[in-house]
Formats: C-alpha cells, sequence, structure tokens
C-alpha cells in the first residue's frame, strides 16, 4: 500500500506553469525529502498537498482513493496535517494550549462546558512523552526554546492522529542542537508509523533522517531517489541543474 | 541528544501571575493607599472610601469589555458614547412608559428600558465587531468614527437637552443603580460580578482561549479552526453592553442624564486596561488588571483631592502613570530577555 500518490500533478497560475508532471509517491512511515531552489514549486506542491491550492492537471491518491481538497480542512480530515515553518502557534499560550486549539476538552459543570485543563495537560505531557521532548504542558510558549515550539507543533498533529506531516523548513533559523531535537522528532513520528514530508534546504538534515529523496527544478521532478543510492554532491548538482537527471 | 539539562523550569518569582504588569501595579495600588492613607486619614473615612469604590467601578466595568477587546489586539474608542447614548434611551423609555398601561406590572417599566438601554450598547458593540472582522476595516479608525456618530446621536435625539429619569419607579431604578446592599455601593457589586464571570469566560472556556489565541497570533488561530471573526465580533458587543450597563448606572446614580454623558470617557477606560496589564499589541490582560487599573486612576484622583493638589494636575499625573507602568513592564520584559 501506498500512502501518498501524485501523478503527474501540475500547477499554472495563468500563464506561469509553477509545476509540470510532478508524480511520486511515499509510503507510511517513510520520511521523504523534498528538495529544491527557491521557486522551484517545493511550496507550491506543499500547498496542493496540504489542500491550500487545487492542482491544474493531474491527480493525488491518499491511501489508494483519489482525494478531491477544496480546504486545508478536508487534508486534515483526510490525515494530512501540516508544521508550517513559522509553526502557526500562539506564545502567549500554554504549550497544551496550543496542542488543543480548536478542540478544546471539556467537562460538564452545572449545564456549562468549561475546559477541562487537567485532561488536556495529562494529554499532551504523553505526547510529549511520547516525543521525548522534556516540554511542561503549563509552560508558555514564549519561553520555549526552537525545539521544544517544534514539539509543540508536532505534538498537534499527533493529537489529530494523522497519517502524513508536511514539515516546511523545520530547522530553518533555530541552533545545532535543537536541530537534533527536532531530527530526533522527525524520527519518533516514523517509529509511530507516520510518514513525514520534509521541506528542507539542509543537505545534512535530508541525509540524516530521510528514507527517500525528492528533488524539483523549475517545476519539473528531476530526482527521485534512495538516499542510500545518492549523495550531498549529487544531490546539490541536481538542485542547481549542474546534473541534469540523477 | 537525549539529554536536556539545559532546560528547566522557570524560577517561581519570574512566572505566572507574580511576574505580570498585573500584579506589581496591584503592589503599587496598595502602597499608594497606605501612603494616601498616613498622609491623609479622612482618606480610610467610610463616605470617601464609598465614593472611591462607586466612581472606579462605572470606568471599572467598561473596562472589563475594553480590556476584552484590547486582549484580541483591537481597541474600542466608541465606548464612552456608547455610555451616553444606551443611558440616553433608557431613560428616555422610562419616561415615555411611565404613563403607560406597561406600568401596571411591576417593575416592567424598569426592565424594559434597562434592557432597551443595553440592547442599543449591544448593537453599537455589534455593528463595530462586524465592520472590523469581516471586512477588516481597522479597529482604531472604526470605533473612533462610531465614537463620533454615537455622541452625535446623543445630542440629535435630545437636542442637547439632558433626560430627567422620572416616573412611578424612579426609587427603584435609583435603589438598583445607586443603593447599598450590606454596606457596599450596588456599582462595586455589579463590578465584582462581572469581574468572576470575565474570569471564568477567559480562563475556562474556550471563547476565553480564543480571544487569548487571537490576540497572540491572528493566523495561526484561523489555521487551527478558531472562529475568528465570531470571535472578535463578539468581544465588541460585550465591550458595547458593558459600556451600557455603565452608562445606565451612571444616569441613575446622577438622577438625569446629559446628552454629554460619559464625553471623553473612553481615554481613562482604555488607560485602566493599560495600566492594568493589557497589552495594546494584544494577547495579554484579565478583569483584575481591568479593576486593579481602574482603582489606580481613582485613588490617584481622590488623593490628590485630599492632598489640595491642583485638580488640573490629575490628568496629567495619570498620563505619567500610565507611561511608568508600561515602561516598568517593558524594562522587566527585557531583563527576562523576552
Amino acid at each position: 500500500m501506498t500512502l501518498l500518490t501524485l501523478e503527474d500533478v501540475g500547477k499554472s497560475y495563468g500563464a506561469v506553469q509553477a509545476l509540470s508532471n510532478v508524480s511520486f509517491q511515499v509510503g507510511p512511515g517513510e520520511i521523504v525529502g523534498l528538495m529544491g531552489d527557491n521557486g522551484a514549486g517545493k511550496s507550491t506542491l506543499v500547498k496542493i498537498i496540504a489542500g491550500v491550492f487545487r492542482q491544474s492537471e493531474g491527480t493525488m491518491r491518499f491511501q489508494d482513493k483519489e482525494v478531491h481538497f477544496h480546504a486545508p480542512v478536508d487534508a486534515r480530515k483526510a490525515g494530512i496535517e501540516v508544521v508550517h515553518q513559522d509553526l502557526a502557534i500562539a506564545d502567549n499560550l500554554s504549550a497544551a494550549a496550543n496542542i488543543f486549539l480548536g478542540r478544546e476538552l471539556h467537562r460538564r459543570i452545572a449545564g456549562f462546558r468549561w475546559l477541562d485543563h487537567a485532561a488536556m495537560a495529562k494529554r499532551s505531557g504523553e505526547l510529549f512523552n511520547e516525543l521525548k521532548s522534556e516540554t511542561r504542558p503549563g509552560e508558555l510558549v514564549r519561553r520555549m526554546s526552537g525545539g521544544q515550539r517544534q514539539a509543540v507543533a508536532i505534538a498537534r498533529t499527533r493529537l489529530a492522529d494523522a497519517k502524513l506531516i508536511l514539515m516546511d523548513e523545520p530547522t530553518a533559523a533555530i541552533s545545532v542542537r535543537q536541530i537534533a531535537e527536532v531530527l530526533a522528532l522527525i524520527l519518533r513520528l516514523r517509529d509511530a508509523g507516520i510518514a513525514v514530508l520534509l521541506i528542507s534546504h539542509r543537505m545534512p538534515d535530508v541525509f540524516d533522517v530521510c528514507d527517500r529523496v525528492v528533488v524539483l527544478r523549475r517545476g519539473r521532478l528531476v530526482a527521485n531517489k534512495a538516499i542510500a543510492s545518492s549523495s550531498p554532491q549529487e544531490v546539490t548538482g541536481l538542485i542547481t541543474g549542474a546534473l541534469e537527471t540523477a | 541528544m537525549s539529554d536536556f539539562s539545559n532546560v528547566r523550569q522557570v524560577s517561581w518569582h519570574s512566572r505566572g501571575f507574580l511576574a505580570s504588569q498585573t500584579a506589581y501595579v496591584t503592589l503599587a495600588l496598595a502602597l499608594l493607599v497606605a501612603a494616601i492613607s498616613v498622609v491623609a486619614p479622612e482618606f480610610l473615612s467610610f463616605g470617601n472610601l464609598s465614593n472611591v469604590l462607586t466612581d472606579f467601578s462605572y470606568i471599572g466595568i467598561v473596562a472589563f469589555g475594553s480590556t476584552l477587546v484590547i486582549i484580541t489586539g483591537g481597541i474600542d474608542l466608541s465606548v464612552g458614547s456608547s455610555m451616553g447614548l444606551s443611558a440616553i434611551i433608557a431613560a428616555m423609555l422610562f419616561r415615555a412608559l411611565g404613563p403607560t398601561a406597561v406600568a401596571a406590572v411591576p417593575g416592567a417599566v424598569l426592565a424594559i428600558s434597562v434592557v432597551g438601554g443595553l440592547a442599543v450598547g449591544a448593537t453599537i458593540g455589534l455593528i463595530n465587531g462586524l465592520l472590523i472582522a469581516y471586512t477588516g476595516l481597522a479597529p482604531f479608525v472604526t470605533t473612533l468614527g462610531m465614537l463620533s456618530i454615537v455622541r452625535g446621536l446623543c445630542y440629535a435625539i435630545t437636542n442637547g437637552q439632558g433626560v430627567d429619569i422620572t416616573g412611578p419607579e424612579a426609587n427603584l431604578f435609583f435603589r438598583l443603580s445607586d443603593g447599598t446592599l450590606l454596606g457596599l455601593p450596588v456599582p462595586l457589586l455589579y463590578l465584582l460580578a462581572l469581574g468572576v464571570m470575565m474570569g471564568l469566560l477567559l480562563h475556562h472556556t474556550a471563547r476565553g482561549r480564543y480571544v487569548f489565541a487571537i490576540g497572540g497570533n491572528e493566523r495561526a488561530a484561523a489555521l487551527t479552526g478558531v472562529p475568528v471573526q465570531r470571535v472578535k465580533t463578539g468581544v465588541y458587543v460585550l465591550s458595547g453592553l458593558t459600556a451600557a450597563l455603565s452608562g445606565i448606572l451612571l444616569g441613575g446614580w446622577l438622577g438625569s442624564v446629559p446628552a454629554n454623558l460619559a464625553d471623553g470617557y473612553e481615554l481613562r477606560i482604555i488607560a485602566a486596561s493599560v495600566i492594568g496589564g493589557a497589552n495594546l499589541l494584544g494577547g495579554v490582560g484579565g478583569p483584575l488588571g481591568a479593576i486593579v487599573g481602574s482603582a489606580l486612576i481613582e485613588v490617584i484622583r481622590n488623593g490628590l483631592v485630599l492632598a489640595r493638589v491642583n485638580t488640573y494636575w490629575q490628568q496629567t499625573v495619570v498620563g505619567a502613570i500610565i507611561i511608568a507602568a508600561v515602561l516598568v513592564d517593558r524594562l522587566r520584559s527585557r531583563r527576562l530577555g523576552q
């Protein structure tokens, strides 16, 4: 079984062809790196998978069923979650409040629905334990390190029980130590059987954790290789165009 | 990679309530009360305290609504005008219904008048909220326009004349708006009851949490499925409602509603919210801050009077307190490296 299948997916904005004939697959529990220069079509592709845009051509299948996402909420319902580059978390709220934002747990007292703080803190603690991240559910996100913030954003996707997580540049703008923390989180997701599509500019990250790398150049797929049979030099060549195809 | 020795709990004195602006403004208020009591012992007299508590309640009640708006990152400049128009409509209904058959049912005239006044405030808030949340107009400009529109209506429908609160149930009106219960002025009791309700709403319901989330990161709130537009509209409606209640209470205290009732109050109300710790950038604030901020302003005004300082200095001092409160918060945040 494959989890996500793209067949000849293309996207044009008026006369501009941002993406054409992109086909690849992501299996369950697989970590796939998506690389390419600025303007290569990475974010367009991610937005199509996440339901932000609809593709102009081609088909997308998820869990072997053809899917048509009209809005991000459709993708989320199917089991695809996005960890945005800016993480989309409110840093004046606690970690637990962010994880449960928009799907709070309640209990009924005197006919009213009140937030069930204890249950949300407990579940958040379990998620952080699962991710082996030392993050306190009650702590304000404002006071957290970049790695802990990523853990909050990732824990949120775990709560939704996602099957595929799209991660947009999770290691940009954080320290080396925190990068290691984030990469460990990604491996934890794989251990839980969750597939990750990792969009990254950082070659070492992709070679550290990914099973496969997909390279886009000028809206076309130029490589789809197992990490074991490629090298950073080759991928750099593919990204820049020094190598035509692999 | 799996040792997190660099991650530690923040020490107790620099997190939670104790680290908030509200906490040290509360401390400042306590010190100020102590200082004034020593300098001017008449401050603690029953009559004076009762006056201070009544006066600050009118501002404090509206500061609740204003604080809610400020937490979402908005601002409501129309509250002073809303207080005026709501009180005028309530007083007009009260006078007009007095001689009619409605008066046969005890309390009916009062109930209809008060509900009518509250509906005016809620409607003004609803229009503000819809314009801001759904068409994306800037809160400052929208509510500035509304300030002018509503104040204009106050003068137009009264022709600039005050509206006396007269009628068979006038005494009931005064008892409920300006009486005392267990020795406490009733406006203070409304303030405390509303404060508890606002605390429950903000910290123990999903709606309240959304108010904070919108102020912290509106885009994130929208992405996670928070009904941003509905929540934003809601806070302006609540702001209009608190303004209406306060305006009606103020009318009951005066016994007559002048066309310029609460003219310019919006600045005192916003000042109270900000001194109490509401952050105009959004995401921070609460009912305790609104109460403490309003109380601090009133205690300073009262203290200056008791100290026989020329009353013209009041505004200057209040302005200095506003800047001092946010400045201390800024310096503290910088020290904590936030």
